[in-house]
């Protein structure tokens, strides 16, 4: 048996806190991009509470508007890029390599470096509350009010915190293209790669391009606040904000959804015992969003003035990418029409997204109306529409993936029970807070504004939305409890607990560090299931009698054996992409304190990140540690 | 059941040198709408010169000639390319060096047009033209600095003879950089120098 004999060959799990923070093995730092993501998501989650409850009654006195401003900003970044991104990186970490074959990303090292930055970056926003502000002008940084110099470093914070957040976002995107596009096992052709993997290209791909024009916004914002520049304010002007950003922003929304879709598109096939149907549609969709929504940014100025053709450009160009989101619903309908449903927890938040994202895409399609965006521009209908594609997308595709896939993390179930109850309270809190948001905001409530007079007819559905956010903050905590206690108590999962179709069911739960005894050889879309069922003259999958459960790994496909005797050279684990990391982060912190004392801390800075990156290219990929 | 008719060779580590192409590919790419973004900026504030000095400051025949040095590196890149393919140390490192010291000369033409411009009157906080002219010719700089620093980390590892080795770093991927570098400032120097006068 294979197994046998190459058992010494086979890297063994590292252990200890020294071994987490060399890691290069690409499911940890899925893992790490992971908790540090849950970690936010409850700190953002917290302060959307404080700004409930300060809403909950008209002239709340919780909070004064200087902080309100604090909130609702560092809420927004947080989510977005603290949060729901890294949430997606997560996963792709985790699953991109497990998907197409591979033993680990491209550039391991690349990859933990990522990781250092993006956790440096979100130490830096966090740490901006007591450290002289949190940013307080939007998560969209509007000029010319983010260039106002009154408060001292808040924006710059902001400026130089998401400057590094996508420097890292960059870098995984790179590994993640380069990983899917070189290193997919013999026989995994670009249509047979899960759709999931196929969505983390497309966002790849947006994020490699839309980043960018991010951070030549960025750093102008930051040289008008600190060097004098005129970018956005004296002969400049603060449109070219809005345009950078939104050319930026509006990718960013699809960066956000897609792998959320991606998800789903592999849950809704397996609890349907039914192929995804239409997967190059699904595929090809996918990508026509990718393409499109580069064309599409002006649909957030429609009140800035640019003209009736270019907003009438932009509103048809809007229209028009409703039709790929449009046919992925199709798709996940489909798949589960005539399917053998399984009502298992992945599959609830997986319907649960489809129904509410349809209503989010709704409500989106009234914004590209460009009349009647006039009248919902900045007020709380706009809160509602991308609460519902963000939450009710994005999070519930999310916890769909995560109890989809908690039990190959840790090889054991999460809880049905707390499982049913985080979800239906969490349906239910979500729709009471979201829901009456489309009603305020037809009625003339205003976004970001901190506190409201009696009178107005706003009384009621903001006390029934502050209800639903703490029903949400309950059904995060049974989750939250429900993570830590079944990491040690659920119950065992084995290595394929749902009848899984993708490469990622057939190693082990949780899986070795080298992934794959031996890399797979492909010959189908879903390639696991078909070499779980075969198919009878009707067309029914019947389930092959050799194969009876357990690892498929070695199959009779082209296993000669001429293998067994190479060793396995994993990426060695380094601490240099913590170093570089670390440096970036200190010249970020310096910038922001900049000039003064903020250039020597910058210089340290630049030091450090030097000795990482020398120290990291000049070190060799791979030492020869498991040679005889 | 098999139906390839190649036969499928399994690798446990994958040839990383054209993963590492394809990744540097990706880069450039997210680097050219980084330098779009830029040279967008400038044109839109082209004649936002409150008054100061615009450009009519430009000196371009000197310009031309720093430019001219600037492609000349890009021919010793790939002398130093073809050398590196060669697997000869010596001229890959003769090649690597000429590199470097064409785009410090480049980087040195460009201190001094600074300094001149600074002279005249065109500061980063003068107008909204000189903030992006700065920018994007700072920016465009700090890409040559550093690509003139990976040029000299090639050069000192060819002493010790670990140029060849299998690295983060190597010739081919400097060069892919460098030549990029090269290409962005065609279009600066034609936007920016050649069309404004």
């Amino acid at each position: 048996m294979v197994l046998d004999t190459s058992k010494d060959l086979v890297p063994a799990q590292p252990t200890g806190i020294w071994s987490w923070i060399t890691t290069v093995d690409h499911k940890r730092i899925g893992m790490m991009y992971g908790v540090t993501a849950l970690v936010a998501f409850f700190i953002a989650g917290l302060e959307a509470l404080f700004i409930r409850l300060q809403l909950a009654t008209p002239n709340g006195t919780i909070l004064s508007a200087d902080a309100y401003n604090q909130l609702f900003t560092m809420h927004g970044l947080t989510m977005l890029l603290v949060v729901v991104m890294p949430v997606g990186a997560a996963f792709m970490n985790y699953f991109i390599p497990l998907h197409i074959g591979a033993r680990d990303v491209a550039f391991p090292r690349a990859n933990a470096f990522s990781y250092w930055l993006f956790l440096g970056a979100t130490i830096m926003l966090l740490s901006s509350f007591v450290l002289g502000g949190a940013p307080d002008g939007g998560w969209f940084g509007y000029a010319p009010l983010s260039t106002q110099l009154e408060e001292f470093v808040r924006m710059d914070y902001y400026a130089i915190g998401a400057q590094l957040l996508g420097i890292a976002s960059i870098m995984a995107s790179a590994n993640f293209i380069a990983t899917v596009f070189t290193m997919r096992a013999p026989g995994m052709t670009l249509m047979r790669i899960p759709v999931f993997t196929w969505m983390a290209v497309v966002v790849s791909f947006l994020l490699i391009f839309s980043l960018p024009i991010f951070g030549v916004g960025l750093f102008q914002m930051y040289f008008d606040r600190n060097f004098g520049t005129q970018f956005f304010s004296g002969g400049g002007d603060p449109l070219l904000w809005q345009h950078l950003f939104w050319l930026f922003g509006h990718p960013e929304v699809y960066v956000l959804i897609l792998p959320a879709m991606g998800i789903v598109s592999e849950i809704i096939p397996v609890f349907s015992r039914k192929p995804l149907f239409g997967y190059p549609f699904v595929v090809f969709s996918g990508i026509a969003i990718g393409f499109m929504g580069f064309g599409v940014w002006a649909h957030h100025m429609y009140t800035a003035g640019l003209g009736p053709v270019a907003e009438a450009g932009f509103g048809i160009a809007t229209m028009l990418i409703a039709v790929p989101t449009g046919v992925k619903i199709f798709n996940w309908i489909g798949t589960m029409w005539g399917g053998k449903v399984r009502f298992e927890l992945p599959m609830l938040f997986s319907i649960g997204f489809v129904s509410l994202f349809v209503i989010g895409g709704l409500s989106g399609v009234t914004h590209s109306v460009v009349p009647s965006d006039y009248q919902q521009h900045d007020s709380y209908y706009v809160v509602a529409h991308f609460h519902y594609v963000l939450f009710g997308g994005g999070v519930f595709g999310f916890v769909a993936g995560a109890y989809y896939w908690f039990p190959k993390w840790t090889g054991r179930f999460l809880d049905k029970r707390m499982g049913l109850w985080h979800f239906w309270l969490m349906l239910l809190g979500f729709n009471l807070t979201f829901a009456p948001m489309h009603i305020l905001g037809l009625n003339g409530m205003p976004r970001r504004t901190y506190r409201y007079g009696e009178g107005l007819g706003w009384e009621f559905w903001n006390q029934v939305a502050t209800v639903g956010s703490f029903i949400i903050g309950v059904s995060f905590l049974i989750f939250a409890w429900n993570l830590i206690k079944s990491r040690k108590n659920g119950v065992e999962a084995g290595p394929d607990p749902w009848d899984g179709r993708t490469l990622e069911w057939s190693i082990s739960s949780p899986p070795p560090v080298h992934n794959f005894d031996e890399i797979p050889i492909v010959e189908h879309v879903d390639d696991f299931w078909h070499r779980k069922y075969a198919t009878d003259e009707e067309g029914r999958a019947v389930r092959m009698t050799d194969v009876t459960g357990g690892t498929l790994v070695e199959t009779d496909t082209g296993g000669d054996g001429s293998h067994e005797e190479e060793d396995m050279h994993m990426p060695s684990p380094s601490y240099y992409p913590l170093v570089a990391a670390t440096g970036i982060t200190t010249v970020g912190y310096g910038l922001i304190y900049a000039p003064g004392a903020g250039w020597v801390v910058a210089g340290i800075g630049t030091l450090i990140t030097m000795w990482g990156v020398f120290g990291w290219s000049l070190e060799p990929v791979t030492r020869d540690e498991h040679h005889d | 059941m098999t139906s390839q008719s190649a036969p499928v060779e399994v690798h446990d580590h994958h040839d990383i040198k054209p993963i590492r192409k394809a990744a540097m590919w990706v880069f450039l790419g997210s680097e050219c709408m980084f330098f779009g973004s830029m040279i967008a900026t400038f044109l839109l504030y082209r004649n936002e010169t409150a008054d100061g000095p615009g450009a009519e400051i430009f000196d371009i025949p000197f310009t031309s000639a720093s430019s001219f040095i600037l492609l000349m590196s890009s021919l010793t890149m790939v002398l130093a390319h073809n050398a590196f393919e060669n697997r000869d140390p010596r001229a890959t490192r003769i090649w690597l060096l000429a590199t470097a010291m064409l785009g410090t000369t480049f980087l040195a033409g460009q201190v001094f047009e600074f300094t001149e411009f600074v002279h005249k009157g065109l500061t980063l906080s003068t107008s909204s033209f000189g903030s992006a002219f700065y920018m994007l010719t700072g920016f465009h700089g700090a890409h040559v600095a550093i690509g003139v620093l990976m040029l000299m980390t090639m050069f000192y590892l060819s002493f010790s003879g670990r140029l060849f080795d299998d690295r983060g770093l190597n010739v081919e991927l400097v060069g892919l950089y460098w030549h990029f570098v090269d290409i962005v400032w065609i279009v600066i120097f034609t936007v920016v120098y050649l069309l404004q006068v």
